[in-house]
């Protein structure tokens, strides 16, 4: 009996805890739905949720070209950003954990360096740089330095997924008279692309992230991604504040990552704590 | 006879050669598979730090191109000698280990939370992942707004945000906010290495919870901890979409990055942007190997990492 109200009790003290967790979460993301959801009148009225909620400002933001343009930009930026710095990644990735070659520590070692490196000292070289070979303002001119802080995230991550893959199949393979070549196609991929996926939604998330790249490599909408033109918005005329777009354009850009993060929910937990298990 | 005893030797000699061949052909084709991600990182990082170390030492304006004149150290003597860096400096450090501080305590409560509740497990890990998820410019917004007095359910009749502390304090809550997840996803892989059967002997000795935790855990998970802390902290050093979002360095709230920023865009100024560029990767270096050294944060380059 006793043992029983203990158990209760201690739930209970768990679901609270659980409750604040969710509203440490969930109220800032709840709050920039409620103001995208705000008319005129009731923007300024400090309220946390909206009085008479209207979508004014999505149809307002979905008739903007600019935003459209960004939205567009983003979405192929990224996805060929993480295709490349996938497929370059696996490669690397699947020597570092199967083959023994030597620069391989220091490949390693490089890599971490990268991850750690202050994108901010990039940008002032690669701003001259860029404009001197005709690639700022451009797609290229956003996915070189993505894919380079890309890559090792993705080398870290696919490595330590590579590693858990029984070596035996390849050596099977390998015995099946296959060349090390054909191991990795035919044997060794199909099993990691559990791994590569992961790795995929981390990557493209860094991406999709960006911001100080995609301010200072752009000048106009031919290249510039969301989270960049969202620093641009300006309201219709110059009294009226952007806040109701920019809160629109926030929720757009971050409601189909958190529902894919949510789905995906265990999968990016492994892919983020993979290398930390062992580190 | 002597033939006889040859046979093996030269057997042995075959298997050798094959061997090594097939080692070389290993080893090749694992810098074969590297060499392209090499290239394009050293060709996007390595190539454009040395460019930066030149430039840093010549007096450019992106005004008045072809005017490029070498002038030895000038730019770091104005640069460090100049208010404006050194407060952008401070605020950076205050900045980074506030907010490192504050992650690594709300991160362990988290991941202590992730690792035990007994109710509804799956939806606090998966909740907790929800601020990971969004980019830092939504959520710089989200807490712009939510502090922008008439229009914010938290500023009510203050305007904190034209403040320079007021400020400073919303920026870390900001940073705070957003990479708590990744400082919790780090510390509970560590938490998953401690031994269950270790604590439930330790409880049966008498040690309560608090003791459980200070004794047995924390220096278990002790290697996790400076990792989590080596990455925040420098990833916290570069602090830039908040404060760009928040204030955009208003009252004395920019960051080293923000200043550098503003020198190179703003202001066109290549040769000091370069200087600052400079400045702010020795900086993270000597952090990384203040890190290493002291500390001995399992250096992650061996084998292993994030």
């Amino acid at each position: 009996m006793s043992a029983q109200t203990e158990t209760t009790s201690k739930k209970v003290g768990w679901g609270l805890v659980n409750v604040l967790v969710l509203l440490y979460a969930f109220v800032p993301v709840v709050w920039i739905i409620s103001l995208s959801l705000k008319g005129g009148d009731t923007l300024n009225d400090g309220k946390f949720l909206p009085a008479n909620p209207t979508s004014d400002a999505y149809s307002k933001i979905f008739s903007n070209d600019d935003f459209l343009r960004a939205l567009a930009n983003s979405i192929g930026i990224c996805l060929i950003s993480t295709f490349i710095a996938l497929v370059l990644g696996t490669m690397a990735a699947y020597a570092i954990a199967r083959l023994d070659f030597p620069g391989k520590t220091a490949i390693v070692a490089m890599s971490l360096l990268i991850s750690m490196f202050p994108q901010i000292a990039l940008v002032t070289p690669l701003f001259k740089i860029e404009t001197a070979v005709g690639l700022f303002d451009t797609w290229p001119g956003l996915i070189l330095p993505y894919i380079t802080f890309a890559l090792p995230l993705g080398i870290y991550t696919l490595s330590a997924f590579f590693r858990e893959i029984p070596w035996e199949l390849e050596k099977a393979a390998k015995m099946d008279g296959a060349t090390p070549y054909q191991a990795f196609r035919k044997v060794i991929a199909p099993l990691a692309m559990p791994g590569v996926f992961t790795t995929a939604i981390l990557v493209f998330i860094a991406c999709w992230n960006d911001f100080l790249f995609a301010i200072s490599l752009t000048s106009t909408n031919r290249a510039r991604t969301v989270p960049a033109a969202m620093s641009y918005f300006t309201g219709a005329t110059t009294f009226e504040k952007p806040t109701a777009a920019i809160a629109a354009a926030a929720v757009i850009i971050t409601i189909p990552i958190v529902i894919f993060v949510l789905f995906f929910q265990r999968r990016i937990v492994a892919g983020l704590t993979s290398g930390a298990v062992k580190g | 006879m002597s033939t006889l005893v040859a046979q093996p030797d030269e057997a042995v000699d075959i298997a050798k050669r094959r061997a090594s061949e097939g080692k070389r052909a290993e080893q090749r084709l694992g810098m074969l598979l590297c060499a392209p991600a090499v290239v394009v990182m050293l060709s996007v990082t390595a190539y454009p730090i040395l460019y930066a170390i030149y430039l840093s030492f010549f007096k450019a304006d992106l005004r008045t191109p072809g005017n490029n004149e070498f002038i030895w150290l000038s730019n770091y003597v104005t640069v460090l000698s100049s208010p404006i860096w050194w407060s952008a400096f401070g605020i950076t450090m205050f900045i980074t280990v506030i907010s490192t501080a504050f992650e690594l305590i709300f991160g362990m409560m988290l991941a202590v939370v992730m690792h035990r509740t007994i109710v509804g497990r799956g939806l606090v890990r998966t909740s907790a992942l929800v601020p990971y998820a969004i980019v830092t410019v939504v959520a710089a917004f989200s807490w712009r707004f939510a502090w922008t007095q008439g229009i914010g359910w938290l500023a009510g009749d203050s305007a904190p945000l034209t403040e320079k502390w007021p400020s400073v304090w919303i920026i870390i809550l900001a940073e705070v906010w957003k990479t708590v997840p990744f400082m919790a996803l780090l510390l509970m892989a560590g938490l998953a290495l401690v031994p269950e059967d270790l604590l439930k002997a330790a409880s049966m000795d008498g040690a309560t919870a608090w003791q459980r935790f200070w004794k047995i855990t924390v220096p278990l998970i002790k290697p996790s901890i400076l990792v989590a802390l080596l990455f925040r902290t420098l990833d916290a050093f570069r602090v830039f979409d908040n404060i760009y979002i928040l204030t955009s360095g208003a009252n004395n709230t920019s960051s080293v990055s923000i200043v550098a920023y503003n020198n190179l865009i703003r202001g066109l100024n290549l040769g000091i942007g370069s200087t600052m560029a400079v400045l702010i990767f020795i900086t993270i270096a000597i952090i990384a190997f203040l890190f290493i050294k002291l500390f001995g944060a399992a250096a992650p380059g061996q084998g292993t990492g994030r």
